[in-house]
């Protein structure tokens, strides 16, 4: 590109506000400090106690827990910003990051908001406009129907010109919102009906447009740079294909298998794209690309993403540097040429989700947190420590970890390695399926596509039974761990060295023979050992086969690092028990087994009986659709909750008739508690 | 500086530490003949035991565990496994009680499971029946099983918790179960003065609680019942023969009855498992601290492994060793202080350690002269004046007979061993590790002396005299007879008179003999005699010291 020169002035930035919270908050924070800018944080109630609260220079109380009331108030925030005296505020992801009206509420303020101007996020913001746009700058763009006629019949007309499978999507749709795909012309008008109905919803707008549907696409999306002296840049493309729920989970760059030729195009498409509506700082145009490196624009994202960090790992950039650079009027540190691109980085996102229960977004406590060491080349990025809590008001995410290496296969390799490292206790979490994920041949390979969850879910999600040796750790720690506190118990007692304490298992002429239960899921895992000595095991797994075991814990205050031998074998592991939760953390991945609950504990603990509906997750409880002493049969809906932005339905898990009715709408609740308390018609 | 001239000088004047203990014991050449004859014999004493332990661990049988577990309730010693603290080990005593004792009518274990383990922290005594024995029942051998373990409790000071589910005293037997001082009453006995005492009585009723039955969580300090128990004087048969009131078990004595209206028991259960969570509550709520009131040191294992007991004792009584070999794989490093150690040879004693608790050993080393007589007593009395547990390692045939020994106060100088042993009132610990025959059961601390606990080895034996003394004795007294009216006696009628003796002493001399009728506490593997001696002493240290006051020795 050619390197504009002009008298844009110089507005230096001496202290932001970040208006933001969790990692991209810390990751902000972290680029201010080292360039010696001042950093302002806010936070809502549910983030007093907060990583980016804790690393910020000043912070300042916004509002309570739900970001409507918090970080999505624009007023709060700009008054917080003149208060503290910020010159510029970084609106980091999601949140007000894309808001045209907050961009011109902080020009009107006279402070710098961090990102393009009103103007192009509101061009890049309605979907139709943008292709307009981009179609006249010559970026290709999909086939689509557009137009202001939004009648069911001209909709259909169209999609009979475009051609099926049809995808029907929202103009201000995103994230999923408001869009469907019609695979054959039977199915066109239920899936508008869908589309529009939660289009109003969500956007109370439901114009659609309509796009040819690419089968088995790739999402391959460009980081673009612009300043206001009218330079652009691009720092090449990500891959971001493997996705959950529409939403990214495992990003690389640069994307796999592009020719050099395809990469410098599809670069020059985005700065192109950039160009049309006078882009300023950091953007993402994003492309879906067909099996033959076709490549259309979708749309642009004007804020920095979730996964620049592999950019950055692959450029040798640091784009929050960038961004606060141009804010300040600077020109783009570096020109096209300059930028090089450098090995392969992956980033794969930890969530505190279930993926066994259709990813299920969960929150709690993050009791044990232990990750791999950060180096140059593996970033850890995260707004949590251990001891923080995943909060039901925001987005579940834990951290981002980022690996970068000479090639994709290394940087792969470390990435797994890495994965393996990171250690999570106290809620669900993706990680055991990122390795499953990162360690499918077809990843591997760089097969990618954004069906390429569902289309191999059944090696993705394989149903693999405990190893012998997975089990003969856990039994094994279980009963070093019960002899350890024994240990601890009378260590501290006036007669520290008692036998009693200390002779652990003996039994008089006899062996010790006990039988240990484990759950896996629901599959019940027993256990017959039999006790030579503190540390000598005859473990007997439900396979029948036999096993001499023998082990040493070593208990590092919130996990046990086991060593032991299996039939001769060397292995270690790490164990973090949590309640009847007992977590492995193994070379051959992580396994959570529940340990059995006595009868007279789950009574207590539980609340629920069989036939009560219960919270899947912590929420909100946004609608109870039931009366005490109404009728219900099973499967009905009774309530419906809100977590992580969705919604839940909670149904009757067996006919009967509404007892109690025990949290009313608006209360927020955590997991298992119990919502509504049925009898059931066998009750008497 | 100051600190470090003193400190080189102190260095140079004691360069060697002169504190280091002495160790004993030898190598021991394991691969002579001798060795691996002994070894075998032995070896083959300690599977006989394990097996035949074995069985009776298993109770009443297959068919009748199986009932029992059908019930949904939890073997008696599942029960007591989760009563102990996770983990913790639990020294089972008297495993052989009632061991062929009545003929074809066997009762393992006597019916009736006792040991100490410890529970929330405290080290306890622990009385579960066995329900798939017998039901329950009490038969002689289960009452006198249940009042040792309470006498232990009693010397011990150790908290009792009774899990019952019995059906009362064996009716059939009831001659030797209820009228005596030592039957059934005294159980109850027992639980009232331990609790005058302060030692807790808690009963946790898991099954059947009838008649005599009854009293036992009725008299205890804190009692729990499961859903399913029940307590009541008569049984709905009975009361439906003295009353004509017909009536379900459980509207006569059932948990909820007596936790909502009678108050015989104070908490509720769902389970077993919750039962014995609640008993384990309860001994958290005792208040009780053990304070062992002796130097404690970090302990050490001996230097030779204990297995080695087995190639050094064997199983042939007549061969000897020396008792030294034995102490070596006792105690900690294998360190002894030898006292008197070229005085009186026949008796070893010395100072050590084990499980790091300070011990006195006393051990045979042969027959008792005047001067090992002495030399016990006075070993006796500085353990005593010193509050320091003493331990007898009993090898002994008796005292020295003959004219020269007589003349030298044989009698009286055992006598005062005898006083010695008899009046000292720090804790004793016996273990017979070969023969125990005549007075040298007296001097070495046999079970009429009280010892806190007695334990066998299986190569051991107990009487009067040995087999072959008794027939030669009763022989010579025959022979005399004989004589003094002028019959002949061939060699036949000797070896007729004879051999039935011997094969007696030899029957009644056997340690599950012995173990059968209680006259010990447990027969033990002697590798394991190290742990169960200091589980023993831990045990005993719940008691505080009590001051040794002796009678009048004999001078």
């Amino acid at each position: 590109g050619i390197r504009h020169g002009s008298t844009i002035p110089h507005q230096p930035i001496t202290k932001v506000l970040i208006a933001n919270r969790g990692e991209i908050a810390c990751r902000v924070i972290r680029t201010a400090q080292s360039l010696g800018i001042r950093s302002v944080a806010v936070y809502s109630e549910a983030d007093r106690n907060s990583l980016h609260v804790a690393m910020a220079d000043e912070a300042y109380f916004i509002g309570p827990p739900p970001a409507s009331q918090s970080y999505l108030c624009q007023d709060k925030i700009l008054e917080v910003a003149k208060h503290s005296g910020a010159q510029a505020v970084h609106p980091g992801y999601g949140f007000l990051s894309e808001n045209t009206e907050f961009a011109e509420l902080c020009e009107k303020e006279n402070i710098i908001f961090i990102g393009p101007p009103a103007s192009a996020i509101r061009d890049m913001g309605i979907k139709s406009t943008s292709k307009a746009i981009m179609s006249k700058a010559g970026v290709p763009i999909i086939e689509g129907y557009h137009g202001e006629d939004q009648s069911t019949e001209r909709l259909k007309q169209e999609a009979d010109k475009i051609g099926y499978p049809i995808m029907i999507k929202a103009v201000r749709g995103g994230g999923g919102k408001g869009m469907r795909i019609a695979m054959t012309k039977n199915d066109f008008d239920d899936q508008l009906e869908s589309a529009k109905t939660e289009a109003m919803k969500s956007f109370g707008d439901q114009i659609m447009l309509l796009e040819k549907y690419v089968e088995t696409p790739r999402h391959v999306e460009v980081q673009v740079f612009g300043d206001r002296h009218g330079n652009y840049v691009y720092l090449f493309e990500r891959d971001c294909s493997v996705q959950r729920r529409h939403q990214k989970i495992i990003e690389e760059a640069p994307a796999p298998g592009l020719s050099e030729e395809v990469r410098r195009s599809i670069g020059e498409a985005a700065v192109r794209a950039a160009e049309a509506v006078n882009y300023v700082g950091a953007g993402t145009v994003e492309f879906i690309m067909d099996k033959h490196q076709k490549f259309y624009f979708m749309e642009m994202n004007t804020r920095l993403q979730v996964e620049h960090p592999v950019t950055e790992m692959i450029t040798g950039t640091d784009l929050v540097e960038w961004q606060l650079r141009v804010a300040a009027g600077e020109k783009i540190p570096k020109t096209q040429k300059e930028l090089k691109l450098k090995g392969h980085a992956f980033e794969a996102r930890i969530y505190a989700e279930d993926p066994n229960s259709n990813f299920m977004p969960g929150a709690g406590p993050l009791l044990h947190l232990s990750t791999p060491n950060p180096t140059d080349d593996i970033r850890i990025e995260t707004g949590v420590r251990q001891g923080d809590e995943v909060s039901v008001f925001y987005d579940p995410m834990i951290a981002k970890l980022v690996v970068w290496s000479e090639d994709r296969q290394s940087a792969l390799q470390r990435t797994i390695a890495a994965l393996k490292q990171y250690q999570v206790v106290g809620l669900s979490t993706n990680i055991q399926f990122l390795l499953d994920l990162a360690n499918h041949k077809e990843f591997q390979a760089g097969n990618v596509n954004t069906d390429f969850i569902p289309q191999y879910s059944k090696e993705l999600f394989p149903d693999q039974p405990l190893t012998s040796q997975a089990i003969c750790q856990a039994a094994l720690t279980m009963i070093l761990n019960k002899q350890d506190q024994l240990y601890r118990t009378s260590i501290d007692s006036l007669d520290p060295y008692s036998p009693f304490s200390w002779s652990t298992g003996m039994r008089v002429n006899e062996n010790r023979t006990q039988t240990v239960s484990l759950f896996d899921g629901d599959n019940e895992i027993s256990v017959e050992i039999i006790q030579y000595s503190n540390s000598e095991f005859e473990i007997k797994t439900p396979d029948g086969s036999i096993h001499e075991v023998t082990g040493e814990i070593e208990n590092s205050g919130d996990k046990l690092e086991l060593t032991c031998f299996i039939d001769g074998i060397k292995s270690s592991s790490s164990i973090v028990i949590n309640g009847n939760s007992l977590h492995l953390f193994s070379g051959t991945g992580n396994r959570e087994l529940k340990l059995p609950v006595p009868k007279y504990m789950e009574s207590k603990i539980g609340g629920g009986a069989a036939g009560d509906a219960v919270a899947p997750m912590p929420g909100v409880i946004e609608r109870v659709s039931v009366k005490e002493g109404s009728r219900v049969e099973q499967g009905d809906p009774v309530v419906v909750m809100i977590a992580m932005k969705m919604e839940y339905v909670i149904r009757a898990p067996k006919s009967g008739v509404v007892e109690k009715i025990v949290h009313q709408v608006g209360e927020t609740v955590s997991k298992g508690t119990l919502l509504i308390h049925l009898k059931e018609d066998s009750e008497s | 500086s100051w600190f470090r001239q003193i400190n080189t000088k102190f260095q140079l004047c004691r360069r060697f530490s002169v504190d280091k203990a002495p160790k004993i014991g030898t190598e021991q050449d394991t691969s002579s003949a001798e060795y691996k004859e002994n070894y075998e014999r032995m070896k083959s004493l300690v599977t006989d035991l394990r097996s035949t332990v074995s069985k009776v661990l298993q109770g009443g049988g297959e068919k009748a565990r199986d009932r029992h577990v059908s019930r949904g309730k939890m073997l008696p010693r599942d029960r007591i496994n989760n009563l102990l603290d996770p983990e913790s080990p639990f020294l089972e005593l008297s495993q052989l009680a009632g061991y062929e004792l009545y003929g074809n009518d066997e009762v393992p274990a006597g019916g009736i499971i006792t040991g100490i383990g410890r529970v929330s922290g405290v080290e306890c005594m622990i009385v579960t029946n066995d329900p798939t024995v017998k039901g329950g029942t009490y038969y002689p051998v289960t009452v006198k099983k249940h009042i040792r373990a309470q006498e232990i409790a009693r010397e011990n000071n150790l908290p009792c918790i009774y899990l019952v589910d019995s059906g009362g005293a064996n009716l059939p037997r009831q001659d030797g179960v209820f009228p005596d001082r030592d039957h059934f009453g005294r159980i109850f006995y027992n639980q009232a003065n331990m609790s005058a005492q302060g030692i807790p009585q808690i009963a946790v009723v898991l099954g059947m609680c009838t008649a005599g039955g009854a009293y036992v969580p009725a008299m205890a300090d804190e009692s729990i019942i499961v859903n399913k128990g029940t307590i009541y004087l008569a049984g709905p048969p009975l009361v439906k023969a003295a009353t004509g009131e017909e009536i379900s078990a459980e509207d006569l004595g059932g948990a909820k009855l007596h936790c909502s209206k009678s108050g015989v028991t104070d908490y509720y259960a769902e389970d077993d498992e919750q039962a014995l969570y609640l008993a384990r509550r309860a001994v958290k709520n005792i208040n009780y601290t053990k304070n062992p009131g002796v130097t404690i040191k970090s302990p050490q294992e001996p230097l030779f492994p204990s297995h080695e007991l087995y190639g050094i004792v064997g199983a042939n009584l007549k061969k000897t060793f020396d008792v030294r070999e034995v102490i070596a794989r006792i105690v900690d490093g294998s360190e002894f202080d030898e006292f008197k150690a070229m005085y009186g040879e026949t008796l070893v004693t010395g100072f050590a350690r084990l499980w790091g608790y300070p011990v006195g050993i006393i051990g045979n080393n042969g027959v008792l002269f005047s001067e090992s007589a002495l030399k016990g007593a006075h070993f006796i009395e500085l353990c005593s004046q010193r509050n320091i547990p003493l331990i007898f390692l009993q090898n002994i045939t008796g005292f020295m007979v003959g004219r020269e020994a007589e003349a030298g106060g044989i009698a009286k100088n055992g006598a005062k061993m005898v006083t010695a042993v008899s009046c000292a009132k720090v804790p004793k610990f016996t273990v017979i590790i070969g023969g125990s025959y005549g007075a040298g059961n007296y001097g070495m601390c046999g079970r009429a002396y009280s010892p806190r606990f007695l334990y066998m080895w299986p190569n051991s034996r107990i009487s009067v005299m040995g087999g072959e003394q008794a027939a030669n004795v009763l022989a010579q007294i025959t022979r005399d007879q004989r004589q003094r009216e002028g019959k002949q006696w061939t060699e036949e009628e000797e070896r007729a008179l004879k051999e039935p003796v011997i094969k007696k002493y030899e029957i009644e001399g056997h340690p599950y003999y012995s173990s059968a009728r209680l006259w010990d506490d447990g027969v033990i593997d002697p590798a394991d005699t190290r742990t169960v001696l200091g589980l023993s002493i831990s045990a005993s240290l719940n008691q505080p010291p009590e001051k040794t006051r002796f009678g009048v020795f004999r001078m």
